[in-house]
């Protein structure tokens, strides 16, 4: 059984069998933000609190991206063996507008206001087997 | 007091090994001072700045240790545009008389490569490969297109225009025709943007003398007015370059609001500029800014370029020198290159590359990372 480690702690919740991402919303203006902000990016208040961010939501704009990114990109892939990965940005209704990763990376498999759901994906594997997992979202079926 | 520019330098733009970014502006500002027939001792004050290429008040051990207070500017894309208006402002307040402003840069080759840290982000952005500004060129305009009609033929032509002008410039980095076929068959970057849609980082390195506009005729008997300098940061809900994530609701972007109030500054309106640069990190930047920038209507686009009309002989002539995809982009020299080129308009000393019917307002736009925007209004 290897470990399965969240790339960041507090960005969503983890070990879960039903993750969501952890995001921030100002008691006073009523935004919310993610990842989880200490003060409101609208107003400044630091009255906020944390919650937990709808899983489901459609798809605002995407692009797919082609060639392996420099450093800090730490996917333990080489420029041989990378894949090309959608990234896009989610509207969580109620919420805010997240950027992820998308689990489909064609043209052909992305439109602008397909449904969209929250998915937890291996990002890279470490010494001792440990799993580094990151969130991303992959179209509803 | 209003402010005249009565000196221009630049060096060319591209790849200059065995040159320091440092040198490359102080190569610029020589240029500059000897355009207006000054000496570096009369600069009253400097502003400047570099990205990645030092500090540009280390220009002093190059030109010349006169003691002028020389300060450093550094506000990503829109460093030569800050530059600009610390010294407008300079001169506006009654404090000098004449002074310069230098930007240069030199940057390593590839895709700029942002740290999460500096940003106030998470190292998992970068890490999970969300760090990149080519990825929000490319959903910016992916959207888009899908709301307003334009085509990947547009965004094809509006390369392959800035290759043809970047012909005509000698400073500019890349100097050869690309046809539109080629550019849109080139590698996809990041769908729908290809290879030779973007811009890539570079070096370079661009000055100007400004004086108290009462005064410009002793400098140069082709003095270009600087009509308004403004700069604007983003305001919540407008969307930005490395924004883990964005408002529901979507508001105008600084580029909208600095170009706002330039025109306003200026008294003049859009419909008035003769000849414009805008940002073009890549064609869709170009396309986009064409709106936000109050010169057409969202959409407009679309006919707009496929008639030609952004070309040199057209209606609304933009990025006349190639832009940064021809120039490439050396983030503290790009908003003093654009001020050049339109001077260099104004006067009517752009060569092959002159707008026709001596135009007389000139329009200049930056944009980056992380959200911010600078516009110059220039009157003949």
């Amino acid at each position: 059984m290897t470990n399965r480690t969240a790339i960041a702690e507090g960005l969503f919740t983890w070990p879960s069998d039903k993750p969501a991402l952890l995001g921030s919303r100002c008691r006073e203006c009523n935004i919310a933000e993610f990842p989880v902000k200490s003060s409101c990016p609208a107003c400044g208040s630091q009255d906020v609190g944390v919650e937990q961010l709808p899983r489901r939501g459609k798809l605002w704009s995407w692009t797919i991206q082609g060639f392996m990114p420099k450093s800090p990109y730490n996917s333990g892939e080489t420029p041989e063996t990378f894949t090309p990965y959608g990234v896009g940005y989610v509207e969580l209704p109620g919420a805010v507008c997240v950027e992820a990763r998308l689990i489909e990376n064609t043209p052909e498999q992305l439109s602008i206001g397909m449904e969209m759901e929250l998915v937890i994906e291996t990002l890279r594997y470490e010494q001792q087997g440990n799993e580094v997992v990151t969130f991303a979202f992959k179209a509803v079926e | 007091m209003d402010v005249a520019i009565v000196g221009i330098g630049i060096h060319p733009f591209g790849r200059t090994p065995g040159r320091s970014g440092l040198q490359q502006g102080a190569f610029a500002a020589r240029q500059a001072l000897s355009d207006a027939g000054v000496e570096w001792r009369d600069m009253q004050f400097g502003f400047g700045g570099s990205a990645s290429a030092g500090s540009a008040d280390a220009l002093v051990n190059e030109l010349g240790l006169t003691g002028l207070p020389f300060i450093n500017v550094a506000n990503g894309c829109a460093t030569g545009g800050s530059a600009m208006i610390s010294a407008y402002n300079a001169i506006k307040s009654g404090q000098y008389d004449i002074g310069i402003v230098v930007g240069f840069d030199k940057h390593d080759r590839g895709a700029f490569n942002a740290d999460p840290r500096q940003m106030g982000i998470g190292e998992w952005y970068g890490e999970s490969g969300l760090m990149l500004t080519t990825q929000f060129f490319a959903m910016k305009i992916q959207r888009y297109m899908d709301t307003h009609n334009i085509s990947a033929s547009t965004l094809a032509k509006v390369a392959s225009k800035a290759f043809s002008n970047g012909a005509k410039n000698p400073n500019a980095w890349r100097r050869e025709e690309i046809a539109e076929e080629e550019i849109a068959s080139s590698t996809m970057i990041s769908h729908p943007l290809t290879k030779f849609m973007f811009c890539a980082p570079g070096e370079g390195g661009a000055a100007m003398v400004l004086c108290r506009a009462d005064h410009a005729h002793r400098y140069s008997d082709k003095p270009i007015y600087l009509k308004a300098a403004t700069m604007r940061s983003r305001r919540y809900g407008s969307f930005e370059v490395f924004s883990p994530s964005q408002a529901l609701q979507q508001v105008d972007g600084p580029t909208v609001d600095a170009s706002r109030a330039a025109f306003e500054l200026a008294g003049v309106g859009p419909e008035d500029i003769d000849v414009l640069q805008l940002q073009d990190t890549e064609s869709g930047a170009e396309i986009m800014h064409m709106a936000e920038n109050g010169f057409c209507e969202h959409g407009e686009q679309e006919a707009l370029i496929q008639a030609g009309e952004t070309r040199i002989g057209g209606r609304l002539p933009v990025n006349t020198d190639g832009g940064c995809i021809a120039s490439g982009e050396p983030i503290g020299a790009t908003g003093l290159r654009q001020i050049y080129e339109t001077c260099l308009q104004l006067r009517g000393d752009a060569g092959p590359r002159q707008v026709p019917n001596t135009p007389k307002l000139g329009y200049t736009h930056v944009y980056g990372a992380p959200g911010v925007s600078a516009v110059t209004i220039l009157q003949r």
